[in-house]
C-alpha cells in the first residue's frame, strides 16, 4: 500500500490518464449540455462532485473508448486525444476539446516507479476538471442539438483494431482558442485546449 | 556550316546513284581513328553528347568543360545530321536522364512542403500520426431535448469576440477661450444650431462659432456695459437666435443677415432660460414668471405660466411639442401641456423631489415622455420621470451640482454636467445610469453642456472660461453606413408611396 502512494508506474499512469479522460469527457458532455442532465448522476471522485452519464448505450461506448485509449496509453503511441462537438444539422464543428498527451517513452524500459504521488496527481486533474466545469462562462452557447466524436491521435504504425476507423481532424473553420491548465503523472503529460466557433455579432 | 552538310546530304540521297561523300564516317572506322579518345571519355552522358564528333574535331575542348552545359542543350536530337544510329541510345539515355536529377530533388522538397501544408491544413503531420475514431456514431440525445443552458446566459457573445471599436477620449477634441464668461450657475450661455453653428454669450456680447469651418464671428453686442446676457436659444431651423438679457428683454436676431428682428420686453427680471417650440418662445424669469411669445404677431406675449416662485433656470420643450419642463431655483420641476390661447394652464405634473436649483432638464429623444432632471449643489441627484404617468423611474446620487444634461442618441447614453465638486463631464448608459466614463479637465465648475447635431460630440462651458468639445459618441463606420443604408431605402418607400 505504502509503496503504491510513493511511485508511479506506466500502469498506473496509464490508468490514471484514462481514469481522468473518462470523468473529463463525461463532464464536458454535461457541462455543454449535450445530454438531458437528468441522464447524469452524481458521484466524488477526486474530492470533488461530478457528473457521470446513466445512460447504458452512451455508457457502453465510452468504456470502449477509453479502455482502447488504456492501451494505446500504456504502449505510449496515443499523441492528441479530441472530443469533438459538431451540429447534428449542418454537421459542422462547433467546439472542439483538445488533449495533446506527451508519453515519456522511457518509462516502457525502465520499469522504476516514478516519484510523484497520486495525491498531487490528482489535485492537477482536479483543477483541470475544475477549468472544464467554468469554462461554460466564456463558452458560447451551443443552440441546436449537437453530437459529439471522439478522436484519438496515434503513432503512424500503428495496427487499427477492429471497429476502429481512420478519421479527418474536424478543425474548427475560424475559431478561438483558450489553453486550460495542464497536469503531468510523470509519465504522461496532458496538455488541455479547448477551441470555439467564433460567432461575428456585432 | 552543318547545315550546308546536311543539305549536301540530302541532295547526294535524292541522287542515289552516286556514292555518298560526305557520309558520315562508318562506326568501325570512328572507332579507329579516335579510339585513344572515346576510350577515355567513353559514352558517359553525363559528358558530352558530341563527345565522338566534337573529340575529332575540336580536341581541345576539355570533357570538363562541357560538363557545364545543361542537358537539353546537348540533346543531340534537334541536331538531325548526327542522329546516326549509334546516337540515338545516347539521346534516348540522355532523354531519361534528364528527368532524374529533378526526380532526385523533389522527393525532399515535396516532402517538407507537404508537411508544412498538412501541418497549416490539418494541425498535425500527416506523416507523424493517424487518427482513429471508434465506427458508429454515440447516440445522439434524445428527440426533442433542447439545450436548456440558455437560462445561464445573457447574451449570445463571447467576451473575446465582441469588438471593441468605440473609444472615448479623455482629452477635448478641441478648447477655446471664452474670455468675461459669467460664471453664474443660473443662465444658460450656450446653444448649438441644426445648421452646426455654436453661439455663445460672453458678457454682454454674443458670438458665433461654426462647429465645422472654426470660424469665430461676433453677432451682437448689448449697448449698455453694465447689461449681460442671460440667455440663448437657436430655433429649429437654426436661421434665428432668441437672445434673453438682464434688461428684461427678448432679442430676436437674424444669424445670417446680421439682423435684429424684434425686441419683446414682457418680464420684469432678467430672462434667464428660452426655450423654441414652432413659433412660441417660452422664456423664464428671474421672478419666476414663465412667458409664451408668439414672434409672428405684433403682441407676442400671449400666456403667462405661473407656477415658480423663484428664478426659472432650466426650460425645455419636449421633442414633440406636447409639453414644457421648466425647473427652478425654488426646487421645483414643472411640466406644462401646450396651451390654446384664453385657456387657464395648470402644470401636468409637479415634482418637489429635488432639493437644490433645478437647471438640467433633458427629454429623451428615443423615448417619449421621459425626463431627466437633475438637481444643485444640496440635492445632487440625476432623477429619470415617465410624464405620463409621473412616477420617478429612477434616481441616482451624483454626488455633484448638475448643470446640465442631454440625452446621447448615438449609444443610448446620458451626459451629465457638474460644477461643484467634481467640475466634470460624466456619461451614463441608460436606463442602467451605469458610469461609462468620466470627462475631466474644466478646472471650475461647468455651467452647461450641449450636444451637437450630429450627436458625436458634446460643447462644455465652465467657469474657467474655456470652452471644451469632447468627440465622445462618434459612431461605428459601420453602424453608420448601416443606418444610412436603413435611411436611404426608407426614403424610397416614402417616396413611393407619394
Amino acid at each position: 500500500m505504502t509503496s503504491t502512494l510513493k511511485g508511479i508506474t506506466l500502469k498506473g499512469s496509464a490508468e490514471l490518464v484514462a481514469e481522468f479522460f473518462s470523468f473529463g469527457i463525461n463532464s464536458i458532455l454535461y457541462q455543454r449540455g449535450i445530454y438531458p442532465p437528468e441522464t447524469f448522476t452524481r458521484v466524488t471522485h477526486y474530492d470533488m462532485t461530478l457528473q457521470l452519464t446513466t445512460d447504458p448505450k452512451l455508457k457502453n461506448y465510452l468504456t470502449n473508448v477509453v479502455s482502447q485509449l488504456k492501451e494505446w496509453l500504456f504502449e505510449c503511441t496515443v499523441q492528441k486525444f479530441v472530443l469533438v462537438i459538431t451540429c447534428l444539422e449542418t454537421n459542422e464543428v462547433l467546439e472542439r476539446w483538445q488533449f495533446d498527451i506527451e508519453c515519456d517513452k522511457s518509462a516502457k524500459e525502465i520499469s522504476a516507479p516514478r516519484e510523484k504521488s497520486i495525491k498531487t496527481i490528482q489535485d492537477e486533474i482536479r483543477s483541470v476538471i475544475r477549468q472544464v466545469t467554468a469554462t461554460v462562462t466564456f463558452l458560447p452557447l451551443l443552440e441546436t442539438p449537437c453530437a459529439f466524436d471522439l478522436l484519438v491521435y496515434t503513432d503512424k504504425d500503428l495496427m487499427v483494431p477492429d471497429k476502429w476507423e481512420e478519421s479527418g481532424p474536424q478543425i474548427i473553420d475560424q475559431s478561438e482558442e483558450v489553453r486550460l491548465r495542464s497536469f503531468t503523472t510523470s509519465i504522461h503529460k496532458v496538455n488541455s485546449m479547448v477551441a470555439y466557433k467564433r460567432t461575428d455579432s456585432a | 556550316m552543318a547545315q550546308f552538310g546536311f543539305e549536301n546530304d540530302i541532295h547526294s540521297i535524292l541522287k542515289l546513284d552516286m556514292p555518298i561523300t560526305n557520309a558520315p564516317i562508318a562506326r568501325w572506322q570512328r572507332k579507329a581513328s579516335s579510339s585513344n579518345a572515346s576510350a577515355l571519355n567513353g559514352l558517359s552522358p553525363g559528358k558530352s553528347a558530341n563527345v565522338s564528333l566534337s573529340s575529332s574535331k575540336t580536341p581541345s575542348k576539355t570533357p570538363g568543360k562541357n560538363k557545364k552545359v545543361t542537358p537539353s542543350k546537348m540533346g543531340g536530337d534537334r541536331f538531325i545530321p548526327t542522329r546516326n544510329s549509334k546516337q540515338m541510345d545516347v539521346a534516348s539515355f540522355l532523354l531519361t536522364k534528364e528527368n532524374e536529377p529533378v526526380d532526385a530533388i523533389n522527393p525532399t522538397v515535396t516532402s517538407e512542403s507537404q508537411k508544412a501544408w498538412s501541418m497549416s491544413l490539418n494541425g498535425y503531420n500527416l506523416e507523424d500520426a493517424k487518427i482513429l475514431h471508434l465506427g458508429g456514431k454515440p447516440l445522439n440525445a434524445p428527440e426533442g431535448y433542447q439545450n436548456n443552458l440558455k437560462v445561464l446566459y445573457s447574451q449570445g457573445a463571447t467576451p473575446a469576440s465582441v469588438k471593441k471599436t468605440r473609444y472615448i477620449s479623455s482629452t477635448p477634441d478641441r478648447i477655446l477661450d471664452a474670455p468675461e464668461l459669467r460664471n453664474d450657475f443660473y443662465l444658460n450661455l450656450l446653444d448649438w444650431s441644426s445648421r452646426n453653428v455654436l453661439a455663445v454669450a460672453l458678457h454682454n456680447s454674443v458670438y458665433l462659432l461654426d462647429a465645422a469651418q472654426g470660424d469665430v464671428t461676433l453677432l451682437m453686442k448689448l449697448e449698455h456695459e453694465q447689461d449681460y446676457i442671460c440667455s440663448l436659444s437657436w430655433t429649429r431651423e437654426g436661421t434665428y437666435l432668441a437672445i434673453g438679457t438682464s434688461d428684461c428683454n427678448i432679442q430676436l436676431w437674424d444669424v445670417y443677415s446680421h439682423k435684429r428682428l424684434r425686441s419683446m420686453a414682457s418680464h420684469t427680471s432678467r430672462v434667464a432660460s428660452l426655450s423654441w417650440n414652432d413659433h412660441v418662445l417660452s422664456s423664464g424669469s428671474r421672478s419666476g414668471h414663465i412667458h409664451h411669445h408668439d414672434v409672428r404677431v405684433a403682441d407676442h406675449h400671449i400666456f403667462t405660466l405661473s407656477g415658480h416662485s423663484q428664478e426659472v433656470c432650466g426650460l425645455k420643450w419636449s421633442p414633440d411639442g406636447r409639453y414644457l419642463a421648466s425647473g427652478g431655483n425654488d426646487n421645483m420641476v414643472h411640466v406644462w401641456p401646450r396651451v390654446q390661447e384664453g385657456t387657464a394652464s395648470q402644470s401636468v405634473r409637479s415634482w418637489s423631489e429635488h432639493q437644490g436649483a433645478v437647471k438640467a432638464l433633458a427629454w429623451c429623444p428615443w423615448q417619449p415622455n421621459i425626463l431627466a432632471s437633475g438637481g444643485g449643489t444640496s440635492d445632487r441627484h440625476i432623477r429619470i420621470w415617465n410624464v405620463n404617468s409621473g412616477s420617478c423611474i429612477s434616481s441616482l446620487d451624483t454626488q455633484s451640482q448638475i448643470s446640465s444634461l442631454v440625452f446621447a442618441p448615438n449609444y443610448k447614453e446620458l451626459v451629465s454636467a457638474h460644477g461643484y465638486a467634481h467640475n466634470n463631464v460624466v456619461i451614463w448608459k441608460y436606463p442602467a445610469l451605469t458610469r461609462v466614463a468620466e470627462l475631466n479637465g474644466h478646472e471650475d465648475r461647468v455651467l452647461s453642456l450641449l450636444l451637437s447635431p450630429d450627436c458625436s460630440t458634446v460643447a462644455t462651458v465652465a467657469g474657467d472660461e474655456t470652452i471644451r468639445l469632447w468627440k465622445s459618441f462618434e459612431m461605428d463606420p459601420v453602424k453608420k453606413a448601416k443606418e444610412r443604408l436603413v435611411k436611404s431605402t426608407s426614403g424610397v418607400i416614402h417616396q413611393s408611396i407619394r
